[in-house]
């Protein structure tokens, strides 16, 4: 299973094609073992690209001002730039390059549901928000819990091309939580699985989680648990438990529900020796006990969701399903500390959980209706507006908790890297200073469920970059 | 007033006025031909997802006395079942120009969300575990009718608080018209949040419902334990309930030698031998069935209200 280097000119669209049953990665290796470490297929064509006047960070957060060379795929030079010849000028004058981001959570909803969204649409949310590789989760219709399934969804990402689309396998057969999936086959196949996830659903058996840890050591793949006990949080919990969910008469959802998880994950994975990464950790109670964990060496990520930060439970109180989601929105005090564990490294990722509905899925009543909300387009904007711009996060942070840290946790050996000679051109420009007001009606997602629209937000995407070719500009994602 | 969402919606005033034409329409109830002329030509829809009998009749009774074309639209489960979503339901009946909506849904807020949908005015009958405003105003015009102004009365309502939209709905018309509300219930049957609630809206708190009734209470409002509560592990059988927190004939008779006017309250229908002993609920002190023949007369000043094209003053 040695990866070969691809010939440059390979259509990656095709590449799979009557090999479904060998081992031969797809595309090409360089990240993960699937996509191409330089421009290949349709980018072919792509311009080589200066940046002028743009700021960007060094490693230690310094920040540098100056030019950038985007050639073949690669940066090639930084600074000052000699030989301009070739290179198609981009004035980023006032705009700030980042590693472009990775989303360590998004739902894609192909195959299965492609009235909400498919990888193509997604993939276009994607670029437009600044990602430029995402995690798939493995919740469609049918469940990503074979190698087949997980190779699938990497075709149809590199059909598109806009963004790397990294597929999650799930942790069970069948999202269900009784039987391990194919973890070793999706991870030998040429999807290259690493993060293993039966999201929207608890791997709540501990006998079920302690296996799949220990299973998954002999290929250091990490699990990324939906932390809720179903016991303590049913189907029907929707609402934060408290003084709110009592007073609508809504099923409450308790911080301890999600605590108790973590806490026993976290003594699983120091007995097991495995990873455990928390997926949308909502409340102090769950933080403290990640906290915990990672002092005590135990190897434990988490991350938050822009949505989590930003939005209250307080927004339930006209039922409008559009504030529905899993977990629930928390209370101001769990909100301050989620930014503080994300500030001072307890929680190391930002994640969308990106979560496409139709219409019609969304407006039964409160708690009929589908749990989840838009996330890829906003959560740059989210970030930065919550933290960067009133001073209590740099700009380098946030590079480090929206594409460092998780292109570290999934593995991506090709996202989340220095701006330096020699690296990837995956990037994002974004502008600081800009005010936008999202309009879920401009969205690139085939769906509308977005808790954002109508709210001003400062600081925008305006360029996102894969390997140097640009798959959105000025926000405006290009076709697949 | 558009529409009757919660019990909140309505101010002291607005509860006043609703209660006064109440009066009014109760004298109509007595009357040989009870016929009013005042909704002629209005569509009122009682759309219906849960079962309910009373409810229902006292509103379809309530439109028809005041000459409203009344029909009655049950759907059992939920409308994600039948693969169309709640709003295109209501929003098909809207369709047909209806001037008002009753709606009574399993699940809590569905009334606010159809309010956000139609033209129609809209009545919350019910909506899962959150509220139900025309309950809260008949108990209110009972208790006001034996014992007058609750302005300063002492009311206490035991029971399933968790799941009840009766004591809900109750706990803010009560404490709207002045009344001091005291809440009993073993404390898994206790809302999440209620200490801050209950700080928040003036509410006593106990869990001794003899100290309670000890205190000579003026009514005492007994809820109804759900059947699926009493494998659901709230409490561990019926029998236990009952000793800790049913109206049984010995608390009956606590509560009158303490307060020999108290009177007592059921939304129904009731669990003889459960919540409320066969006593209790046949005493002379028991407005159970006053309570069901306030609901038309409400009904009808709720609809009044909505419906009539102007503001009704007593």
């Amino acid at each position: 299973m040695t990866p070969t280097n691809p010939s440059s000119n390979r259509p990656i669209g095709h590449v799979g094609d009557g090999h479904a049953s060998s081992n031969r990665p797809i595309g090409h290796v360089g990240d993960g073992g699937v996509f191409p470490d330089r421009p290949i297929g349709r980018v072919s064509t792509s311009r080589d690209l200066l940046l002028t006047g743009v700021t960007w960070y060094e490693p230690d957060g310094t920040p540098r001002r100056g030019d950038l060379a985007l050639r073949e795929g690669l940066v090639t030079e930084v600074g000052t730039v000699e030989d301009t010849e070739g290179l198609e000028r981009l004035d980023a004058d006032g705009l700030t390059a980042l590693p472009g981001f990775v989303d360590l959570h998004t739902h894609l909803r192909q195959p299965g549901r492609e009235d909400a969204e498919t990888v193509a649409s997604g993939s276009r949310a994607a670029a437009a928000g600044g990602y430029t590789a995402v995690l798939a989760m493995a919740n469609t219709t049918p469940v990503t819990d074979t190698a087949e399934a997980a190779e699938h969804i990497v075709e149809l990402g590199l059909a598109c091309g806009l963004v790397d689309v990294v597929p999650i396998g799930a942790v069970t057969k069948g999202l269900a939580g009784t039987e391990l999936a194919e973890l070793g086959l999706m991870h030998r196949s040429r999807a290259r699985v690493r993060v293993f996830s039966d999201d929207g659903h608890c791997v709540s058996d501990g006998r079920v989680m302690r296996r799949a840890l220990e299973y998954l050591r002999a290929v250091d793949g990490v699990i990324s648990q939906h932390s809720q006990d179903p016991a303590l949080a049913g189907p029907q919990a929707c609402c934060h438990e408290g003084e709110l969910s009592g007073r609508l008469g809504l099923p409450g959802w308790p911080p301890v529900a999600e605590a108790s998880i973590i806490a026993r994950d976290a003594m699983l994975a120091e007995h097991t020796g495995g990873r455990v990464h928390v997926a949308h950790v909502t409340t102090a109670e769950g933080l403290d006990v990640v906290r915990w964990a990672k002092a005590r060496g135990i190897r434990m990520t988490a991350e938050v969701t822009p949505h989590h930060l930003a939005l209250g439970t307080d927004l339930l109180t006209g039922y409008d399903p559009v504030y529905k989601v899993n977990p629930p929105l928390r209370p101001a005090e769990d909100r301050e500390a989620l930014a503080e564990g994300l500030l001072d490294g307890t929680i190391d990722a930002v994640a969308t959980d990106h979560a496409p509905h139709a219409r019609h899925d969304k407006e039964h009543a409160f708690v009929d209706a589908a749990f989840g909300m838009l996330g890829l387009e906003t959560a740059f904007a989210v970030v930065h507006d919550l933290l960067v711009a009133p001073g209590r996060m740099s700009m380098s942070d946030l590079a480090r908790v929206m594409s460092l840290n998780p292109a570290r946790i999934a593995g991506l050996t090709g996202h989340g890297r220095p701006l330096r000679p020699g690296e990837p051109a995956n990037l994002v420009l974004v502008d600081p200073a800009a005010s936008v007001t999202v309009d879920r009606d401009a969205s690139a997602s085939l769906s509308r469920n977005s808790p954002w629209h109508g709210r001003s937000l400062t600081g925008a995407v305006h360029t996102t970059i894969l390997r140097g070719e640009t798959t959105a500009r000025e926000g405006e994602p290009a076709p697949c | 007033m558009r529409h009757l969402l919660s019990s909140a919606d309505l101010g002291r005033d607005d509860v006043r006025a609703l209660l006064a034409t109440a009066a009014e329409m109760h004298e109509v109830q007595r009357r040989d031909v009870k016929k009013l002329p005042t909704l002629r030509g209005r569509t009122v829809i009682n759309l219906f997802f849960e079962d309910s009998t009373r409810t229902r009749s006292s509103f379809e009774i309530a439109g028809k006395w005041m000459s409203a074309d009344t029909i009655n639209i049950t759907g059992k489960g939920s409308s994600t079942s039948k693969g169309e979503s709640l709003r295109d339901t209501v929003m098909t009946i809207d369709a047909m120009s209806v001037d008002c909506v009753v709606i009574r849904h399993m699940a809590s807020g569905a009334a606010h969300q159809v309010a956000q949908w139609v033209d129609a005015s809209v009545v919350n009958a019910g909506d899962g575990t959150h509220e139900h405003p025309t309950q809260a105003l008949l108990d209110a015009y009972t208790m006001e009718a034996r014992l007058g102004d609750l302005e300063g009365r002492r009311v206490a309502i035991v029971g399933d608080l968790t799941h009840s939209r009766v004591f809900r709905s109750n706990a803010i018309t009560l404490r709207t018209l002045g009344a001091e509300v005291t809440l009993v219930a073993p404390p898994t049957l206790m809302p999440s949040g209620i200490a801050s609630w209950a700080r928040a809206d003036g509410l006593t708190l106990a869990d001794d419902l003899d100290a309670v009734l000890a205190d000579g209470p003026d009514a005492v409002m007994m809820l109804r334990v759900q059947r699926e509560r009493m494998s659901g592990g709230f409490f561990p059988t019926p029998r236990e309930y009952t000793v800790g927190y049913g109206l049984t004939r010995e608390r009956l008779r606590a509560l009158t030698s303490a307060n020999p006017d108290a009177v007592i309250c059921h939304p129904g229908p009731m669990n003889r031998g459960l919540e409320i002993s066969a006593d209790a609920a046949d005493a002379a002190s028991s407005l159970v069935l006053d309570q069901v023949s306030a609901g038309v007369a409400v009904r009808m000043a709720v609809l009044y209200h909505l419906l009539a094209g102007e503001e009704v003053t007593a």
